[in-house]
Parts: C-alpha cells; sequence; structure tokens
C-alpha cells in the first residue's frame, strides 16, 4: 500500500444520499469519498443501485437526500453541466454517442458555447489525448462505424476532453473481450498516474481486484462494506456482495443423447456493423446445455433469429431432427418444438400494456386458445394461472399489465409460456435461451438457471447465449465461442481456461486455425 | 421536469382527468365567446338548444353524426395498430363514387344497395392499400402518403363531376346524376329525416368491438399496434396484420360516403363532405379509440357542429368556434390520457 | 415537345419557378430544422395558414411589409411552442399532435377572419411586394426577367436556406441539433438540454413555416384566401425526405418541384390542356410527392431520433 494515499486530497465526496422510485428505495443513505489518483470500485449485485447512485452523481436524477461535494464544491443537483464542469465524466453502460456524427464532433459536441462560430484546436487537442492514454481512434471517422472497443475509446476521450479529474466508468467490461479489458485497465492506469482519479462500476470480482485500491461493497442500495482490494480477497467480496444467500446452480456433466437441431454452413448477410453469420455450422443435442460465448454484438443475434425462426440463412441449411426445414418463421419454429427466452424481454418478449392472459397467449392464441378465429379467453386465462402458479410469478393476478412486474417475475412468465411448447401442449425439445438472466437479480438468476438445467435433465437441447463468461462455464455442457459471425469449434466443459475462451473471443484464435 | 409512469392509476385520474379536458374546452368556448363579444353562457346555451333542443336539431345532429361514426370507426381501427390513416376523406370519396357508379341504373333493384355497400367498402379499402403496402414494404410514411392522397382525390372527385359523372339536368352546379330510388337508404321512420345509415354505423360500431375483443384479429391488431417487435418475435404476420387492418379502415370509412350519398344526399358533389374524414381523427380520439366510444363521440362533435350553425345565426360568432373546440378538445384530451398513465416529476 | 422547349427557355417560366419555389424553400426549411432535431412536425399545414392570414392581416390593418412577416413569424412560434410543448417534454404522439396543431391553427385562422372581417364577402387585397430592381442585373437580357425580378422576400427565402445549412454544418449550435436528432442521451450527457433544443428547433422551424405562409398573401397573391395553402405543407413535408434531411438538396427539390409546376399551369395552355383534364394537371404536385417519397425511401438517412420521445433518466 503506497503511504501517504489517504492523505491525498479528496476530490468527490458522496453524503448520504438516498432515492427513492415508488415504493424501491435504489440507494439508501449511501456515502463514498474518492481521493485523488486512487481506483475506487463500486461493486453489486444487478439492482443493487450502482447505476442509479452514479446518475445522481451526474444529474441526471435528482436525489431524495443528500449531497455531492466535488472539490470541495457543493454540486447542484440535475445538472449534468454542472457535473461535467466540475470535471466529473462520465462513460455509460449504454454509450451515449450519436452514430451518424464523426469522432470529432461527438467529442466537441457542446463543449464551445452554442453561440460561438467555430471551435479553436479540438483536433490537435484530441489527437494529444489519443497518444497520451494510448486510446487510438480516428477523428473523422464516422461513430456508426467503430467496433465497440473503439466507441469505448471515444466515450472516455470525451471525458478527457472536457478536462475531467474524476473518471467514472459503469460496467465498462461488459462490452469488451478479457484482451481489450486489459487496454483498458493499461489507459486507467496511465490516468491515475497522472492524477486523475477513477471510480469502477461492476459485478465482475477478478477485475475489481485487478484494477481497484478500495471496493465499495452495494447491496439493496446500501453500503454493506468498504475494504481495501489489498486485505481481502474474491470470496470474501463475493459474500459482501450476495450476503451470502445463495449460491447459483452447477449444471452436473451428464450423457447426450440425438441431434435435434442442425445448422449445416448457415450464412447471413450483415447489418450495419452487426455482422452476418459467416458459414456456421452448430448442432444442438437432447440432454445438452450448449453454451455461446462473445463479446455482445458479434452475430449471436443473428445466430438467435436464425435458430428463433426470424430469419432464413442466404445459403445453408437448418435440419430439425434430420428433416431440412423450407418454411421457417417463428410459428413454424413453435410448432416444431422449438421454445424462445428472447434477448430483450421489455421490447421482444412482452407486450408492456397488455396483462399477463394476453401476454401468456401470445404465441399460441392462434392454435390453442382461438377456434375459427374466436378467442376462448376463458381458456388463456387458464392457462395464465397455470403458468402463474407453477413458475411462482409474483403478481396480483392475470389480468395485471406485464408493465407492473419486476424483471424477474416477467421473465418466470416468458420462461414459462416457453416451457408450455407453444402450438401444442407438450414440452419443448429444443430451448433458445438467449441471455436468460440479464439484469435480474440473485434469486430470479438461481430459478431461471435451474430451469434450464431441469429442462436438459429432461432432455431437451438448449443453446444458451451469454456475454458472461461465469454463467456459460457454470451451466455449459459444451462451449462455442463467437466472434465476427463466425463459429469457434465446440469445447467440452472444463477443457479451456478463461484465458483460450478470451484469445476466441478476440478473433486471434480464428486466425491461428486459419493460418494453420 | 421527467415522467415517471403511475404503477396503478386510480379511478379518479382515470376519468377525472378526461372529464377535466373536456371541461377545460368549454372554458375555450367561453373565452372564444368573450373575444367576439358575446356572453358566454348564452352562447353555451345557444349551442346545446341548437344541437338538442327540438326534435329537428336532434335529427339534425344524428345525420351529421352517421359519417362521423364511420370515419371515426376507421380511425379508431387504424390508430389501434398504430397504421396512421389519415385518409379517411379520401376513402370517404371512393365510397360516394361507387354509390354512384352501381346506384344510378347499372344494378336492378334488390341487390342494389347490399352490393353497392360491399363495392364502396372493396374501394375505400383498396385506396388504403396502396400507402400501406408503400409503408410495410419501402417504409414510406402513411401519414404523409394518404394526406396527398385525398387532395387527388377530390380533383378526381372533380373531374367526375364534370365529365362521366356530370348531371345533364344539374343546370351547371358541379353534381352527378341522382341515384335511382332503389338505390337510395329508406328513412328508419316514415316522416322522419333520419336514414338507416344511422343505424348501420351503430351497427358497425359493435361489430368493430366485437372484433377487437373476441377475434383472434382483433388480439393481433393491439399487439401490432402495441409493440410491432414483440408481435413478430411471437410469430404474428405483422404486415398481414397491417393490411387487414387497413382493408378494414378503408372499408369503414367508404361506407361513410356511401351512406351520404345513399341515405342523405342521392347524389355526389364535391362539397360531399366538409372534413368528415379529419374530424373522425377528433372523433376517435375523443372516444380513447374505444369502438362504442366512437358513437357518443361523434353524436357529441356532430352537436358541436350543428349547434354552432345554430348559435352562430342567432349571436354571431363565427361558426368556426366548433372547428376551434374540437382542436382544443384533442389536444387537451390526449394530453389528459397521459397524464392518467404518468406524473411530472422534478429531475 | 417543341412546346414545352419553348416553355423551358422562356425568361417568364423560370420567374415563374422561383417565385413558386420560394414558399416551399422557406416552409421546407422550417420542417428540416424540426426534423433534424427528431421532431416531425405535421402542424406545417396550420402553421402555413397561420402565418399567410396574420401576416396579410396585419398589414392591412396598416403594419408595413416587413412588419407583417415579423407578426407572421411570432404568430408561426407560438404555434411551434404549443407543438413542441406537447410532443418534447410531455412526449405525446408528434403524429396525433401535429394534425391537432395543423387543425387548430386553421380553424383560429378562419375564426379570426370572420370575427374580424365579418360583412365582407370577397377578402380585401393589401399591396404587396414588388418586385426588387438590382443595378445592371435586372436589365440583363433575359436573366434580368427570369432571375433578377424577384421580390425581398423571394431573396429572403434563398437567404434563409443558406443560413440553415451554413448553421446545420458549421457551427456548435447546428452540431447539438443533428445531434439530438440522432441520440438525445448523446446530448444529454454532454450537458445540454435536450428539450430546450427540440423546442428551440421546433419554435424557430414553425416560424419559417409561417413566413412561408406568409409569402403566399405578402408576396404572390395580395390576399387571403381560406383555402390557399393548399396541401402545401404536407408537400413539404416530402421535399424534405427528398432532400434527403440536407438543406441543398432540399433546396434543389424545392426549385425541381415548382418547375414541375409552373410547366403544368403553362401546359394546361397548350393542346395537352384540351386532351387532358386539368384536374390531372393540378393533382401532378401531389403525385410527384409520392412518387419523390417512393424514390428516396430506400436511400434516405432519416435521423435515428425522429419520432422517438426522448424522457430524461429513462432507459
Amino acid at each position: 500500500m503506497t503511504p501517504g494515499r489517504t492523505e491525498a486530497e479528496v476530490v468527490l465526496r458522496l453524503d448520504g444520499i438516498t432515492k427513492r422510485f415508488g415504493a424501491l428505495t435504489a440507494n439508501d443513505a449511501v456515502s463514498l469519498t474518492l481521493r485523488r489518483g486512487e481506483v475506487v470500485a463500486l461493486l453489486g449485485e444487478n439492482g443493487a443501485g450502482k447505476t442509479t447512485l452514479m446518475n445522481i452523481l451526474f444529474g441526471h436524477y435528482v436525489a431524495d437526500a443528500g449531497e455531492v461535494e466535488v472539490f470541495g464544491q457543493p454540486l447542484p443537483p440535475g445538472n449534468p453541466r454542472a457535473a461535467l464542469a466540475s470535471g466529473v465524466g462520465m462513460v455509460h453502460q449504454h454509450f451515449t454517442l450519436a452514430g451518424n456524427l464523426t469522432v470529432l464532433d461527438n467529442i466537441r459536441l457542446g463543449t464551445e458555447g452554442l453561440w460561438s462560430r467555430s471551435y479553436g484546436g479540438a483536433r490537435e487537442k484530441v489527437e494529444r489525448l489519443s497518444r497520451d492514454f494510448g486510446l487510438a481512434v480516428h477523428p473523422d471517422a464516422k461513430v456508426g462505424r467503430l467496433s465497440v472497443g473503439e466507441r469505448q475509446r471515444v466515450e472516455i476521450l470525451k471525458a478527457l476532453y472536457r478536462d475531467a479529474r474524476v473518471l467514472i466508468l459503469d460496467e465498462p467490461t461488459a462490452v469488451l473481450t478479457p484482451q481489450e479489458s486489459e487496454a483498458l485497465f493499461a489507459t486507467l492506469r496511465k490516468a491515475t498516474a497522472l492524477g486523475l482519479s477513477v471510480i469502477f462500476i461492476s459485478h465482475k470480482l477478478h477485475e475489481v481486484m485487478a484494477i481497484a485500491d478500495r471496493c465499495v461493497v452495494l447491496r439493496h442500495g446500501r453500503v454493506v462494506g468498504e475494504v481495501d482490494t489489498h486485505a481481502t480477497d474474491k470470496g470474501a467480496l463475493a459474500a459482501l456482495m450476495v450476503g451470502g444467500e445463495l449460491s447459483l446452480p452447477r449444471a452436473e456433466a451428464r450423457e447426450p443423447g440425438a441431434v435435434l437441431l442442425r445448422l449445416e454452413g448457415v450464412s447471413t448477410p450483415g447489418r450495419g456493423a452487426a455482422p452476418g453469420l459467416q458459414a456456421v455450422t452448430l448442432e444442438l443435442r437432447a440432454g445438452q446445455i450448449t453454451g455461446l460465448a462473445g463479446v455482445s454484438g458479434n452475430g449471436q443475434a443473428a445466430l438467435a433469429e436464425i435458430v428463433g425462426g426470424l430469419a432464413l440463412p442466404a445459403s445453408g441449411r437448418i435440419l430439425v431432427k434430420d428433416t431440412p426445414v423450407t418454411r421457417w418463421t417463428p410459428g413454424e419454429a413453435l410448432a416444431r418444438g422449438v421454445a424462445r427466452i428472447p434477448e430483450d424481454r421489455h421490447h421482444q418478449g412482452s407486450i408492456a400494456d397488455f396483462d399477463l392472459t394476453e401476454n401468456a397467449v401470445l404465441e399460441a392464441y392462434r392454435t390453442r386458445f382461438s377456434q375459427r378465429g374466436w378467442m376462448n379467453w376463458r381458456a388463456a386465462r387458464g392457462f395464465a394461472e397455470e403458468i402463474i402458479s407453477r413458475y411462482d410469478v409474483r403478481c396480483p393476478g392475470p389480468s395485471t399489465r406485464i408493465r407492473l412486474l419486476s424483471g424477474g417475475n416477467m421473465q418466470k412468465l416468458i420462461l414459462g409460456r416457453a416451457m408450455a411448447g407453444g402450438p401444442k401442449a407438450v414440452g419443448p425439445t429444443i430451448i433458445l435461451a438467449n441471455q436468460p438472466v440479464r439484469g435480474l437479480d440473485v434469486g430470479a438468476i438461481a430459478y431461471v438457471q435451474g430451469q434450464l438445467i431441469a429442462a436438459r435433465d429432461r432432455g431437451a437441447a438448449v443453446l444458451l447465449i451469454s456475454e458472461d463468461l461465469d454463467e456459460i462455464m457454470g451451466l455449459s455442457d459444451v462451449i462455442h465461442v463467437m466472434s465476427e459471425g463466425r463459429l469457434s469449434p465446440a469445447f467440452a466443459r472444463g477443457t479451456m481456461a478463461a484465458r483460450d475462451l478470451g484469445l476466441w473471443m478476440a478473433g486471434q484464435k480464428f486466425e491461428d486455425a486459419h493460418a494453420a | 421536469m421527467r415522467l415517471e409512469p403511475i404503477a396503478n392509476p386510480s379511478p379518479v385520474r382515470r376519468l377525472g382527468l378526461p372529464v377535466l379536458a373536456l371541461v377545460a374546452t368549454l372554458g375555450v368556448a367561453m373565452l372564444l365567446a368573450l373575444v367576439a363579444g358575446a356572453n358566454p353562457f348564452a352562447v353555451l346555451g345557444q349551442i346545446a338548444t341548437g344541437a338538442l333542443g327540438s326534435r329537428l336539431a336532434v335529427l339534425e345532429t344524428l345525420n351529421r353524426a352517421t359519417p362521423l361514426i364511420f370515419t371515426g370507426l376507421a380511425v379508431a381501427v387504424a390508430f389501434r395498430a398504430k397504421l396512421w390513416n389519415i385518409g379517411a376523406e379520401a376513402q370517404l370519396y371512393a365510397g360516394a363514387i361507387m354509390a354512384v357508379v352501381l346506384g344510378t341504373g347499372a344494378l336492378g333493384s334488390p341487390w342494389v344497395l347490399p352490393v353497392s355497400a360491399l363495392a364502396a367498402m372493396l374501394g375505400g379499402a383498396a385506396l388504403l392499400l396502396g400507402p400501406v403496402l408503400l409503408k410495410t414494404r419501402l417504409g414510406v410514411d402513411e401519414v404523409v402518403t394518404t394526406l396527398l392522397l385525398n387532395f387527388i382525390m377530390l380533383l378526381f372527385v372533380s373531374y367526375l363531376l364534370e365529365g362521366p359523372m356530370k348531371d345533364p339536368g344539374g343546370m351547371g352546379w358541379p353534381k352527378s346524376t341522382p341515384l335511382i330510388p332503389e338505390a337510395r337508404l329508406p328513412r328508419i321512420v316514415d316522416g322522419l329525416r333520419l336514414h338507416w345509415g344511422f343505424a348501420l354505423a351503430i351497427l358497425a360500431a359493435v361489430v368493430v368491438w366485437v372484433i377487437q375483443t373476441r377475434t383472434t384479429l382483433g388480439f393481433e391488431i393491439r399487439a401490432v399496434g402495441q409493440n410491432p417487435e414483440a408481435a413478430r418475435f411471437a410469430g404474428m404476420p405483422v404486415n398481414v396484420v397491417l393490411v387487414k387492418t387497413a382493408l378494414l379502415s378503408g372499408g369503414l370509412a367508404a361506407l361513410a360516403g356511401w351512406s351520404e350519398v345513399a341515405g342523405l344526399k342521392g347524389h355526389l358533389s364535391s362539397d360531399l363532405s366538409p372534413g368528415f374524414g379529419y374530424t373522425g381523427i377528433i372523433v376517435a380520439m375523443l372516444a380513447l379509440l374505444h369502438p362504442l366510444g366512437v358513437v357518443v363521440t361523434a353524436i357529441f362533435v356532430a352537436g358541436i357542429f350543428v349547434g354552432s350553425d345554430a348559435m352562430s345565426r342567432a349571436a354571431g360568432v363565427p361558426t368556426y368556434i366548433a372547428d376551434m373546440l374540437l382542436a382544443t378538445a384533442l389536444l387537451f384530451m390526449v394530453l389528459a390520457i397521459l397524464l392518467t398513465k404518468v406524473r411530472v416529476v422534478r429531475g | 415537345m417543341s412546346e414545352i422547349i419553348d416553355i423551358l427557355l422562356s425568361a417568364s417560366f423560370w420567374a415563374a419557378v422561383i417565385r413558386i419555389a420560394s414558399p416551399l424553400i422557406l416552409a421546407t426549411m422550417g420542417e428540416l430544422i424540426c426534423e433534424r432535431a427528431g421532431v416531425l412536425n405535421l402542424g406545417i399545414e396550420g402553421i402555413m395558414v397561420i402565418g399567410a392570414f396574420t401576416g396579410w392581416m396585419a398589414v392591412y390593418q396598416g403594419m408595413p411589409l416587413w412588419g407583417g412577416v415579423a407578426v407572421a413569424m411570432a404568430a408561426g412560434m407560438l404555434f411551434g411552442l404549443l407543438h413542441s410543448t406537447l410532443t418534447v417534454p410531455f412526449g405525446l404522439s408528434q403524429h396525433v399532435v401535429g394534425l391537432g396543431v395543423t387543425l387548430f391553427a386553421t380553424a383560429s385562422a378562419s375564426f379570426a377572419y370572420r370575427l374580424m372581417l365579418p360583412e365582407v364577402t370577397s377578402p380585401p387585397k393589401i399591396d404587396p411586394f414588388r418586385p426588387l430592381d438590382i443595378p445592371i442585373l435586372s436589365d440583363l437580357p433575359w436573366l434580368g426577367e427570369a432571375l433578377f425580378s424577384q421580390t425581398a422576400l423571394t431573396w429572403a427565402a434563398f437567404a434563409v436556406a443558406g443560413i440553415v445549412a451554413l448553421m446545420l454544418y458549421r457551427t456548435p449550435l447546428g452540431l447539438a441539433v443533428r445531434a439530438v436528432g440522432e441520440n438525445p442521451a448523446a446530448v444529454e450527457a454532454q450537458g445540454l438540454s435536450v428539450t430546450g433544443l427540440r423546442m428551440g428547433a421546433v419554435i424557430v422551424g414553425s416560424g419559417l413555416m409561417a413566413v412561408g405562409g406568409a409569402f403566399l398573401t405578402l408576396s404572390a397573391f395580395s390576399s387571403f384566401f381560406f383555402e390557399m395553402v393548399n396541401g402545401r405543407g404536407w408537400i413539404c413535408v416530402a421535399l424534405v425526405v427528398f432532400g434527403a434531411w440536407k438543406p441543398g438538396k432540399a433546396l434543389l427539390g424545392a426549385i425541381l418541384f415548382a418547375a414541375f409546376d409552373a410547366l403544368q399551369i403553362r401546359l394546361q395552355q397548350t393542346e395537352l390542356g384540351v386532351v387532358l383534364p386539368y384536374q390531372l394537371f393540378l393533382a401532378l404536385p401531389f403525385i410527384l410527392s409520392i412518387l419523390a417519397l417512393i424514390l428516396m425511401s430506400r436511400r434516405a438517412e432519416v435521423p435515428a431520433a425522429l419520432m422517438v420521445p426522448y424522457n430524461k433518466g429513462e432507459r
């Protein structure tokens, strides 16, 4: 531990921050200090209140109570401009960039008075910062054409360009390969060496251990611990983070069965910055969870569309139980026993202002809950009630609008709908689970993962797509990696280290395999 | 400021705010009367008596409401699917043209009414098919195309009235040959000036309501309107649903023109509709897109028009006060509906 | 065919093209500003009516012509304020609010007209803008008549197009307007007010639309009729799409469009006008607008956040 760090100047102080959204208390009297030249990690599960806290600091929300002080000066609430002017810069989890503008325009947006006529020396300053912090990116490139890693560099440059002294990074590594994360850490070390301070928001323990000096742990909106990372270990942090409540299910190995779904040399056209599939061959076997790892935006969405029946391959074949399919629509996929848990439960998986009954029958209203075009609402309601009780959906009743449910309960309804098996009342044989636990609390995660394992044990073929390597390694019987639309060979569980997976995710191993 | 969704809006909020919107509209009416130098209470009273004060007034209001129910339903059906059909005016004329084409002797007596009604619906539906296909195939905004089609349609009607459909006995007035008696809708009660078009309009409202609440098509229309991405994911043929919606919407709007020609006027003229298609948007929005509500709001809107005409003659306030009130009511109402679902919070 | 060539070569034709294009240019630039900021303004048709009416009425009541233009602009901005209040902070449907504003503005103009002139059967005329006499240029053969015998308001329209282009592409304000139409979250993260920028754009854009309407009464026709805007607003919405949301292309679109309009008026006097019904000629602008929309549908780069309301803090 560097002597003198504790005496370094306090650059940021949050004091007793409380924020409520209706009945939910997102932040409960949270206090935090940040000193010059240090990296503080804000650690917590999804929904622990990390992002809310940072949005208050940055002026996107106004706190119900509490104060923020930057360099000894109180920060007026609800004013991003004041936060920027005081030297706080934020790199959001979802990038706030305008895709149709250039890198330079995105960086200098809002930095000059709106009524001034031009910018002086913006390009030179951006180029200098790129060099000093190791953030290579071309100032005249349109942001829409950049890779995710490059976009993140633009976000960091935006903050540095405004002479930020405090950088806040919200889950910065979620979209990066392990190698890209290393490069980011190098940049952050340069920044702290130059006297900047960093708040690093994450729920990944090994990253927190690698980069942070101190770690503040949030649970249910409260600070439950503040520890020096040099004086702790992953296990202790994990216990603090989840409160020792639950351990996630781990799937035991099992003998695989027949191939239920086979993609043969499937290719799709790319869409904008998102790559299409490149001659992907994939087998999903009965009684097996196939994990698909990869940095988001590398073709997982295209693959999910193919498996889910939303798109047809430009070339290649889809075989269900050895029979090539000719018609392939969501309805056809459902009819052949494919159950789908979509990536985005709010926009794809449910209709916010429909009630639970209507959402429950979305996929099967034609075949099971209507006759000759007339809806059978009585049967539909019964079906919804069955899902609610069997899958433990906590709600006032089947006439509740789904938008009022928590993410976890919403996901349970979608899960129940999928497991009920579309047009016919037999269970599904193929399950596409695309980011099934993203944004859920620990309890819901355990439940959903447990259901996937149970389905596997009943003999279903499960395709699990996730950006979370721990989830993939914990649940999958075999693992594939996607990078730029290419699919790696299958690896049996436990045969590959995280580091090698990272090299596949970065595309490195594809090149090696190609050269060999 | 920021908008925050309200989890469970209270009934007071859900009903009170729309009522408040109507009260605020009345306030604007009184203000306009003051500006025009008239007694605001007298003006409101005269509008009310003008619309409902006598048997004649009531019948006039119901007659005026008939096309508005049809166009209001057309808009309500389309907007439910977030298909922005602003072309009810043109579809109305398509229906009117069909009434004239088949009703001036081309067809023998027993079949002429049902066949011309069906033809009218097909005509209106066909007119909306173009914009909806441009929307689903090429992503062309249907608002602008349907609006532009209104202008093209009016010019087409003008051409028909001066050429192929011109009434030889019209003494220079731009109107079509009159319909044969068999092609006219009879009156509901002998001697009372109210034709069967009104009853058909109410029947149409009930049919639309049944479709929306009891059929798979209604379920699909609502799903596509609320969240097309989720509808597509669930396996609904989104574009097919939009096309079906368009056919239904265009057909309903066409019935407005058909019933005006067959029930009220007996011929086609280029002033057949004083903007019934556009007013249908207001009717539908005030009814919160509910088909049975459309009947109520159409009568209300028709009453304001009829009442304002009478009031204008008596009090000297320009009759355009009706248009101002309805536009105001529309804007107040959309704001009120929003505020039943969200609250405005600081920060 | 030779008749068409004769028309295209006549100086009066080109003078008419520029005259017809002027109100379209003003209103199209107004709509373009709104849409670049992410707000579709379907109030345009009614706002043009209000501009035509208020500008004319102000001059009829004794104000100078430029005073009329200022009054029209102010009236348009007022309706822009109404539109943007409902569509920006409240995030209401831009379709419904736009149509509501059009209905409200049109009704207001009719109501005020009847209130202020209860007795008249035909609307009174005012003394409109006269063509500017520019030394040397106006005296040039052919060119003088074709290009340099226009009113000051026409020159203003072309100047506005230039200013809008410069503003959008060369100033921090323009960058902010373009960014807020692409990704409002990016604008907010940089400390700028999404609400302020969008409302400002709609208000200024609406002012320009109203001046476009005022051109009709103060420069083109010298009187006010209820139906005088006659769909020009909707055509301008199509012109913005046709111009791919770029001021230069939209300007060219407006001129091209005006050329077709001027041509159809002249073709009505030829043999074609005898063979074909005049309604077909009158429908041409609307048919062309639909064709323009179809033509550009696949190519245009729509502002990514057009018609997407932004609610602070919502993810």
